[in-house]
């Protein structure tokens, strides 16, 4: 019985280190595709954030200010993403899958030029690492504080209300005279910083230093948990624990003794793996109440003239 | 006119790639003049260089024409890579099951000849290629669901399914290595300098490239000179305006995601049956994912992405060089290229209409 319980609390903290980038990436997701914007970038913003902080933090020993420096890469990053598809009304799906390219190499190739390890960056002491309380990281709980200070943004202020608005009717936005392009840029550049702030936890947090691709994935992870969400941040939250807990699962069983199926053979992770790519398919193609999504995502707006 | 109208905004991009990379090739401390013709240069000064870059391109043939297709129909396939993993597995599967010997006679073993089973394993990629296009392509038409989002799903999805088959079911017990036994001999397809003396015999370029440009042919004809690609266009360029003709865009959302998923699986041709001769789990270079930069570069065009592909080839290979012969710049250079690349023709797109 003590095993199980302790099994299930190493499982329960894992989930939370492990759902941590995915709630900091998809909380940004969230206030760019409730503005009309798709954002598959997610994945090479949180890399930017990644390189940033790993750099900054090694070459300053500071964890802090390696995390804001890396926020504000996200948010220069995401504005190269709005200017293609909000003033040059590029494909949104296009465009961002090449930020996430750009993600792979630009880093890879910097790292190889400072550091002379083509594709990652030195490795930082653990002082200098963003420290744990109670075995907690402390950007885990930044992840936890900010999804009531998202929701209320995007609930309770003109903000939040533009940006839905601008998502939903873009038209009709403009009408009552909100800025429909800057609304956009802001909540283009908002997952920008987000992101970012995932992605440094990441190389700063999690892991000590960056290496190429290290996301690997977790920016479309979080997409997904997004969808799953339906774009609401409490949901937001349970979908990416229940994405943490899914990873955490199929690294526990990994070589677990406890780990057989009845007739004695282990389990396959892979089945574990794909659980939120399968999940996400039945979501979407609406099996579980309708996924709606913003009105006007994806729709590049033109003012009428 | 037209041609040189259609390749003006992809050699912009181009020249675009190449000044923004050379800024950051500068500010690293390499010279970008030598980089870039390092990057460049062996793909043209020796007869090895030339087959070395075709052979580089074509799985991006494959992967550039199965974005295209889906390009035309008004649909983003990010989901090549998913499709050519299980299609190189199936062909690796069919290599497998029915290379060994058939029944024996006494003490003879009867064997599959190849002209039987280099169709049979090719059918099995685009088939089952073919599948894993057409499920987003199905979702899209019957549910509505973005075939952006599924295709990216079902890419890890397929790479888990083959991981595990490769596994538990047709690894060599106590290989290292995540990959299957090797495919029958009969399953092989020849390298081209088995027969063509004028290919390098240390280039493994195989009849896959010839595939390659028959499906450059085959997709041109398809798409201008028949009323099927006719009706698959006129979906990609107004749905509604299609329906209102008669033509049901959810069917050719269907067919369209279909037959790039198929395209997109005769990577394994090459791979499987003429390079690797088994399955290796981690064989792509994320050839899918390059597809989409060959389909933009080469404006959907078959011929268009033949040279986008042969670009894009000689670049992968010219990284190499970059990589060796250069003080900082790594190949990663190369994806920078590419990035920038669809950046550009995606921003530029709305003038080049």
């Amino acid at each position: 019985m003590d095993e199980v319980f302790v099994t299930f609390t190493i499982l329960i903290f894992s989930a939370i280190r492990l759902g941590t980038p995915m709630i900091f990436a998809a909380l940004g997701g969230m206030f760019s595709e409730r503005s009309g914007v798709i954002n598959i970038a997610l994945e090479g913003l949180m890399l930017g954030g990644a390189f940033t902080a790993a750099v900054v933090t090694y070459e300053l020993s500071n964890p802090y200010v390696g995390f804001l420096t890396a926020l504000v890469a996200g948010a220069l990053l995401a504005s190269i993403f709005a200017v293609a598809v909000i003033k040059f009304e590029a494909d949104q799906v296009v465009a961002g899958f090449g930020i996430n390219i750009l993600m792979l190499g630009v880093p890879a190739l910097l790292s190889g030029a400072i550091y002379d390890a083509a594709g990652s960056t030195e490795q930082i002491a653990k002082e200098y690492l963003l420290p744990e309380f109670a075995r907690l990281n402390v950007a885990s709980v930044l992840a936890f504080a900010l999804v009531p200070v998202a929701w209320y943004v995007l609930y309770k202020t003109p903000f939040g209300l533009r940006i839905r608005a601008v998502g939903e009717n873009p038209e009709a936005a403009d009408a009552a005279g909100v800025k429909v392009l800057r609304m956009r840029y802001l909540g283009v550049i908002l997952s920008g910083v987000f992101a970012a702030a995932g992605g440094a936890y990441l190389s700063i947090g999690q892991s000590s230093f960056f290496t190429k691709g290290m996301s690997a994935g977790k920016g479309f992870i979080a997409l997904a948990a997004l969808i799953l969400a339906k774009w609401r941040p409490f949901h937001v939250l349970v979908a990416c624990l229940f994405f943490g807990f899914t990873e955490a699962l199929a690294i526990q069983l990994q070589g677990a003794p406890w780990a057989k199926l009845p007739g004695g053979e282990s389990i396959p992770v892979q089945f574990i793996e794909i659980i939120p790519y399968v999940l996400t398919i039945i979501v979407l193609a609406g099996f579980i109440g309708l996924s709606r999504a913003p009105k006007a995502l994806g729709i590049p707006y033109r003012k009428e003239k | 006119m037209k041609i040189l109208r259609e390749a003006l905004y992809p050699l912009i991009a181009v020249a675009a790639a190449f000044v923004i990379g050379g800024v950051i090739i500068f500010l690293i401390g390499d010279d970008p003049f030598t980089t870039f013709r390092l990057l460049v240069e062996n793909s043209f000064i020796s007869r090895k260089g030339i087959f070395e870059t075709l052979h580089y391109a074509t799985p991006l043939i494959f992967t550039g024409l199965a974005v295209a297709i889906a390009f035309r129909c008004g649909l983003l396939n990010i989901g090549a890579e998913g499709q050519l993993y299980v299609a190189a597995f199936a062909a690796a599967w069919v290599g497998i099951k029915f290379g060994g010997p058939i029944f024996a006679i006494g003490e003879y073993e009867v064997f599959l000849p190849a002209l039987i089973l280099v169709p049979m394993c090719i059918a099995a990629a685009v088939i089952v290629g073919g599948f894993w296009g057409f499920i987003p392509g199905f979702l899209k038409a019957k549910f509505g669901s973005h075939e952006v989002i599924n295709t990216i799903m079902l890419n890890f999805i397929a790479i888990g399914l083959v991981s595990y088959f490769t596994q538990y079911y047709y690894k060599i017990p106590g290989d290292p290595i995540l990959q299957t036994a090797p495919i029958g001999d009969a399953a092989t397809i020849p390298q081209l300098h088995t027969f063509l003396p004028f290919v390098p015999s240390d280039v493994p370029l195989n009849v896959a490239f010839l595939l390659a440009i028959l499906m450059c042919l085959a997709m041109y004809v398809f798409l201008w000179k028949t009323k099927w690609g006719y009706e698959l266009r006129a979906v990609g360029e107004n749905p509604s305006a299609a329906e209102y003709g008669g033509i049901s865009p959810k069917k050719q959302i269907i067919v369209a995601m279909t037959i790039s998923g198929a395209l997109a699986g005769m990577v394994a041709v090459g791979e499987v049956l003429g390079f690797r001769h088994n399955y290796y789990h981690g064989f792509s270079a994320e050839w899918g994912f390059w597809g989409i930069a060959v389909a933009l570069l080469g404006r959907n065009h078959p011929f268009g992405v033949l040279l986008a592909a042969i670009f894009f080839g000689m670049l992968l290979r010219g990284g190499i060089f970059v990589d060796a012969f250069t003080e900082h710049v790594s190949k990663d250079l190369v994806e920078v290229l590419q990035a920038i690349i669809i950046l550009f023709v995606a921003s530029m797109q709305k003038f080049s209409k």
